[in-house]
């Protein structure tokens, strides 16, 4: 089983969101940076499926030298190499585009994915690496086991759950409880420092959306606080104010 | 600009977030052509109409299944052509996710998610989006001659006095890869309000204690024809299924109103709650975080407030 996992570095999920410039480059002070919470999940199915069904695992990231430290992470938690593709990611398209350029030669079975990042939060970049194969993407992906060369998944719809069976090769966007999240152990991370990390040079793609600035949302304007002894105004409120019945 | 809406339905209803969509596009242009899967009553077509669209293309084939996202992909793109589309509108949703990204790559469509607002047209067509999980919003250009939005819900009112649409059976060609994927079963609720369609929603936190104890919620739920949802740590103990986990790492929502018992407020939660339009929470402990995001506050035991909160809703509302 030759697996690819993809992962984002992205602000940890506590992170105060600011932006400088104004308000045209995002504000990197102070910020601690994360593996993806949902590409964590799919590399530690990734770790799982490798334990029972042999194999390899590859993190890619594409980004700029600063994600090294987000790779090294995935590289301790259980992945045998990694690829950097040296670039600042654009927008989606240009992000599958690049992962595109190294899995067409690369005879991946499994393709791995957060169902969304957690900095734009598009959902699209699995969907448009498996375009760009010509293979089935499936997102949000909740459970993905291996019988021979087939996936056998659950994907999350509104209100429960579908079953699926797809042929391998497949790429999944994956969200919890697909796996538990690991967390490195002190082998790994020894071991996560000699492990290869391989920069490649980007591969020439446009992009197609621009970001022209960002907004920050617009503060509550306050609290109203009720006494719990008279929830009739809050009745009264809920019905003259916000008007939802 | 021709503009194709492409419309979900659930157990034999067009979603309320669809409809929506038809009339954020019928703001944009005239003509707006609608796109449908699956076994639906012309009653239900003809909402697509009221909402916004003059034509409804109707995928009855079954071998286009309305959850099957390569098939629906495939036919998706041939509407494209056809109908000589350059914007296609869609609810964000599970399935919106998935589509709209291949049918970009099919078309070399720019694709914007998560979109909040209707298009900026002066100088080309930028949108607004949210990113950071609710905590910050991008303008947003596209820049290619064919176009994608996914909206998120709340973003325009539902029209309702557009006249019946034109319906006309569309039969796409298969294209054999789309078989691969076999779709088996679906396991979900039925009756209830979907999460992310409802426009109330009451939702449950570690301070209920055990599942035992969720019934106020549904009560609570039922009187204000709510959808009920849960923090991370209630699903992750199994109290309720996993489709109902609120926040960061599950549904985003946006309704009218958001109830939140017995939540904290970890920045993880608000993160998917905080584009509701108006937050109520109910916390024994007044230094909850949640407090700070909230738009009205009872501090307070669960227990008592939600039995009496649940039968004063259900005398005002007759
Ligand atoms: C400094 C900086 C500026 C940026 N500016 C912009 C901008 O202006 N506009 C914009 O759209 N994006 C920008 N991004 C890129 C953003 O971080 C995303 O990588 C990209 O937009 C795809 O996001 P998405 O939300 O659509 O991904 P999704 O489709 O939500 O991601 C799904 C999955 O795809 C994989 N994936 C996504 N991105 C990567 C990646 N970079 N490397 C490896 N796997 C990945 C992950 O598994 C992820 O879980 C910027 C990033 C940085 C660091
Ligand atoms: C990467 C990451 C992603 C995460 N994603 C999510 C996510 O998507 N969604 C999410 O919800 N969490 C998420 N979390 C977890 C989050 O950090 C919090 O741990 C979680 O939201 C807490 O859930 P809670 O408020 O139900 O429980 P608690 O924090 O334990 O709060 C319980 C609350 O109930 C109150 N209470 C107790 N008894 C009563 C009573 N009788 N009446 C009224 N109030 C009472 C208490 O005062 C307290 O405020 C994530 C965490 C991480 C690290």
């Amino acid at each position: 089983m030759k697996i690819l996992v993809c992962i984002t570095h992205v602000p940890d999920t506590t992170s105060k969101i600011s932006f400088l410039d104004q308000d045209t480059v995002f504000d990197k002070t102070g910020v601690q940076f994360i593996i993806g919470p949902y590409d964590d999940y799919a590399l530690a199915r990734a770790v799982e499926l490798k334990e029972q069904l042999g194999g390899s695992i590859t993190a890619l990231n594409v980004g700029l030298a600063e994600t090294e430290p987000t790779i090294r992470k995935a590289l301790a938690i259980g992945a045998d190499e990694a690829i950097r593709i040296n670039a600042e990611p654009k927008d989606a398209f240009f992000v599958a585009h690049q992962i595109f350029q190294v899995v067409k030669g690369g005879d991946y079975d499994l393709i791995l994915m957060g169902r969304e990042s957690i900095d734009f939060n598009g959902g699209q970049v699995h969907g448009m690496v498996g375009e760009l194969l010509g293979i089935p993407s499936v997102s949000p992906v909740m459970h993905l086991d291996i019988a021979g060369n087939v996936a056998k998944l659950s994907r999350e719809i509104e209100g429960g759950k579908e079953l699926l069976e797809v042929a391998l090769p497949i790429v999944a966007g994956c969200q919890e409880p697909i796996a538990e999240w690991k967390i490195p152990n002190m082998r790994g991370i020894m071991s996560a420092r000699s492990k290869p990390l391989n920069v490649l040079d980007p591969f020439e793609d446009e992009q197609k959306t621009v970001v022209e600035n960002f907004v920050m949302p617009a503060a509550k304007s306050g609290i109203k606080m009720i006494d719990a002894d008279n929830v009739g105004e809050l009745v009264d409120l809920l019905k003259n104010e916000a008007k939802v019945f | 600009m021709k503009v194709l809406v492409f419309i979900e339905s659930d157990e034999g209803k067009i979603k309320k977030s669809s409809l929506e969509a038809v009339s954020y596009a019928a703001e944009i242009a005239q003509g707006t052509v609608a796109m449908v899967f699956g076994v639906l009553e012309s009653s239900e077509l003809n909402k697509i109409g009221a909402a916004g669209a003059k034509k409804v293309l109707h995928v009855t084939d079954s071998d286009f299944e309305p959850s099957n996202i390569m098939a629906v992909s495939t036919a998706i793109a041939q509407v494209f052509e056809a109908e000589d589309i350059e914007l296609m509108v869609m609810a964000k949703s599970s399935l919106a996710d998935p589509v709209s990204a291949r049918v970009s790559i099919k078309m070399d469509a720019s694709l914007v998610s998560n979109v909040t607002e209707l298009p900026d047209m002066a100088n080309g067509f930028t949108v607004n989006r949210s990113i950071y999980t609710g905590k910050a919003f991008a303008k947003t250009k596209l820049t290619s001659d064919k176009k994608i939005l996914t909206i998120r819900k709340n973003t325009v009112p539902i029209g309702e006095n557009g006249s019946d649409p034109e319906i006309v059976v569309f039969q796409p060609n298969s294209k054999g890869s789309d078989a691969a994927v076999k779709v088996l079963s679906q396991e979900k609720t039925s009756g209830d309000i979907l999460l992310p369609e409802a426009d109330i929603v009451v939702s449950g936190g570690r301070g209920l204690k055990g599942p035992e104890n969720w019934g106020m919620i549904e009560d609570l739920a039922a009187a204000l024809a709510a959808a009920t949802g849960c923090s991370k740590p209630v699903s992750d103990m199994d109290w309720r299924p996993h489709h109902e986990h609120v926040g960061q790492t599950g549904v985003k929502v946006s309704p009218t109103l958001y109830i939140a018992v017995g939540i904290s407020g970890a920045i993880q939660h608000l993160a998917g709650v905080n584009s509701s339009k108006f937050i109520v929470v109910i916390n024994k402990d007044p230094e909850a975080p949640f407090f700070k995001a909230a738009d009205y506050g009872i501090v307070g035991d669960a227990f008592e407030v939600l039995p009496q909160l649940t039968k004063a809703i259900q005398v005002a509302k007759g």
